[in-house]
């Protein structure tokens, strides 16, 4: 089975985020970019299934990025993927979620795969789009929110996370899972996957070898504009709860929260 | 000149420093408050190649340099100095003498598992009667039908009673020359030889999450091949893997010299007197921007000399240099951490009182300020010997 994890690099998510007023894109350059956190689960996901059969299965990082990004899949192949393969091209810079999803299925197709499995959503633009475009442009089952995930055989089932409890979804290989946070506990990369790292390959692919059409990528071949971008207001005050009785106060809290549906 | 870090060095930075803000310095007060020795992370350290990281992979290591082991112990030290003293004392100390002086047949035995982070090692030097005179070693071993007879005792020895410990290697005296002057060798004694006992561990001002033990042997024997490296060549022998030692003090040193900054600088922003951050006054800042400065030119010294160690050359004078300069800043920067808080910088709930207590041993483990100076005056040819 050939696994590929689809992964991003993203601002490290505790540095502050910087907007372009020009390009009105984030300044990727002035902070220090880092594997997406949500992107992990689904790394730790792939390798645990390639440590149950590691003979017959292989973990492939795919990623779009500028060269930098190298270094993030350079930590993905620390953790123990086998091989990566980047596409990289001046080109796709200012492409929007659809022309991502439409270069991610030319590289997919182009490398080939049984099972793709993605985080939900990068921690930068949070869109959480791309893993759904992804799989329809592939002509793939899409299970989305896997808290849980088993292949057998041929198919692949997941324990889909919903407000209520979970569904049991089920879809013949090939098919693309997103994975949720807390599906697993990301391993950390071990002083040998760091320096075995560099003994593994990291193909680098452009936009001709994988067969694109450059009118369906970058700023000119997205459908979405960003018009204009504004400050997030400050957040509303909080509401204080005052009580003599403590029983009274926490009774009120349970309200609030189920009220909220935080409970 | 370049100071560039291989992509190698800062993935091993990188990695240290998530493993230490993830699960090293969330615990790190409540383990120093506890005195508590951090098994389980110890042992994690261990599976991620940690513990062996300079060594070659055929001993179990991960084959890493000395730039990328003064890095990682930065970052471990970063979060907890006690946790940064086991690693370092493991690696530098505990290990480093079976792969520098061990036979093929010592390294397989002994250094395998402690690389691969199965056991912990210790090295015992220093004695009671024998701290920076580190040559009136008392500690006997005598060769008799096979085995060495060892009596005496040493103290101050990190690692040696953790439930992991492999065992000590120790300089002991196995016999005089014709004019009366000690013969030092170092032999090799594994936990659990009999007449070997270790003390409860010593009750202390800092590095208290580590382990730190009087060591004592009553006819402990083992056998003859356990002699590490050539006999009468021990004193030689620990003169350099304390060179070597020296790197990782040092950069246990500038770890904890950066946290003393990074308490201090968030503290000194986010507390108002006055109607203004502290940290926009100059009697403030200047304090910051001192501690900036020399942490700055610590770290750049000790990855010199690591990186000259690296290169095979000698490293001796740059790696007492760096030790002596850290160890001096990790104590101003504490000071100046502490008088940064203020009042809350003398209460236990904020970090910089640990570092305070930290920062001391510093100046004291590993050569002490005075001796560092006495080698380094002795290599810049001021003694007038040259060397002894």
């Amino acid at each position: 089975m050939k696994i590929v994890v689809t992964v991003k690099h993203v601002p490290d998510t505790n540095a502050e985020k910087v907007l372009d007023p020009q390009t009105k894109r984030l300044n990727r350059s002035a902070v220090e970019n880092v594997l997406n956190p949500f992107d992990e689960y689904a790394i730790e996901e792939a390798l645990r299934l390639r440590d149950a059969s590691p003979d017959t299965t292989r973990v492939t990082i795919a990623s779009i990025a500028p060269r930098s990004g190298l270094e993030i899949l350079r930590k993905a192949l620390a953790m123990g993927a086998d091989d990566a393969v980047l596409l990289s091209d001046d080109a796709i810079a200012g492409s929007d979620t659809m022309a991502t999803a439409y270069l991610l299925a030319l590289l997919l197709r182009h490398i080939g795969c049984d099972l793709v499995l993605s985080g939900t959503q990068s921690t930068d633009a949070l869109n959480g789009i791309v893993p759904a475009a992804l799989a329809e442009l592939l002509g793939v089952p899409c299970l989305t929110f896997a808290k849980k995930l088993m292949v057998e055989g041929n198919s692949v089932e997941i324990q889909r996370e919903t407000e209520d409890g979970y569904a049991r979804v089920r879809a013949p290989m090939p098919a693309l899972v997103s994975v949720t946070k807390g599906i697993n506990e990301p391993r950390y990369p071990t002083l040998k996957g760091i320096m075995g790292a560099k003994k593994k390959e990291i193909r680098t692919l452009s936009l001709t070898d994988i067969g694109a059409d450059p009118t369906r990528v970058g700023a000119a071949g997205s459908k979405t504009v960003v018009e204009s971008f504004a400050a997030a207001g400050a957040r509303a005050k909080g509401t204080v709860i005052t009580a003599t009785d403590p029983r009274e106060g926490a009774r009120r809290i349970f309200d609030f929260l189920i009220e909220r549906k935080a409970l | 000149m370049n100071f560039d870090l291989t992509s190698e060095q800062q993935a091993i930075a990188k990695l240290c420093r998530e493993f230490a803000e993830g699960e090293i310095a969330p615990h790190a007060a409540e383990w120093d408050a506890r005195a508590e020795f951090p098994l389980a992370t110890i042992r994690k350290m261990g599976e991620l190649g940690l513990l062996g990281l300079p060594f070659p992979e055929k001993y179990g290591g991960a084959g890493a340099d000395t730039v990328s082991y003064a890095l990682a112990v930065m970052e471990i030290g970063r979060a907890d100095a006690s946790v940064g003293i086991t690693m370092a004392a493991h690696v530098s100390l505990g290990s480093q003498p079976f792969f520098q002086f061990g036979t093929e047949e010592q390294k397989q035995r002994f250094l395998v598992p402690a690389a691969r982070g199965e056991q912990l090692w210790a090295f015992g030097l220093t004695e009671p009667q024998a701290g920076s005179d580190a040559g009136a070693t008392r500690t006997t071993a005598i060769l008799r039908d096979g085995r060495w007879i060892i009596n005496g005792s040493k103290c101050f020895i990190t690692n040696a009673g953790t439930p992991m410990t492999g065992g000590v290697t120790i300089t002991a005296v196995t016999g005089r020359s014709s004019d009366g002057k000690a013969e030092i060798s170092n032999i090799i004694v594994p936990q659990d030889t009999p007449g070997y006992r270790r003390s409860e561990p010593y009750k202390k001002m800092g590095w208290r999450a580590s382990d730190t033990r009087e060591l004592s042997f009553d006819g402990a024997e083992v056998p003859e091949e356990n002699l590490l490296g050539r006999r009468g060549k021990g004193f030689r022998q620990f003169l350099e893997i304390l060179d070597g030692g020296r790197i990782s003090v040092g950069a246990l040193s500038v770890g904890l010299a950066q946290a003393c900054y990074d308490a201090a600088s968030r503290y000194a922003k986010e507390r108002y007197q006055f109607g203004h951050p502290i940290a926009s006054f100059q009697a403030v800042q200047f304090q910051l921007v001192d501690m900036a400065v020399e942490i700055e030119l610590a770290r750049t010294a000790v990855l010199k000399a690591a990186w000259l160690k690296d290169q095979g050359r000698d490293f001796a004078t740059a790696a007492a240099m760096a030790k002596l300069f850290s160890g001096e800043v990790s104590r101003r920067a504490a000071n100046a951490a502490v008088q940064i808080h203020g009042g809350y910088g003398f209460m236990d709930e904020y970090p910089v009182s640990r570092y305070w207590r930290d920062c001391k041993i510093n100046e004291i483990g590993e050569g002490t300020n005075e001796i560092q100076r006495m080698v380094i005056a002795r290599q810049l040819g001021l003694t007038g010997e040259h060397g002894s």
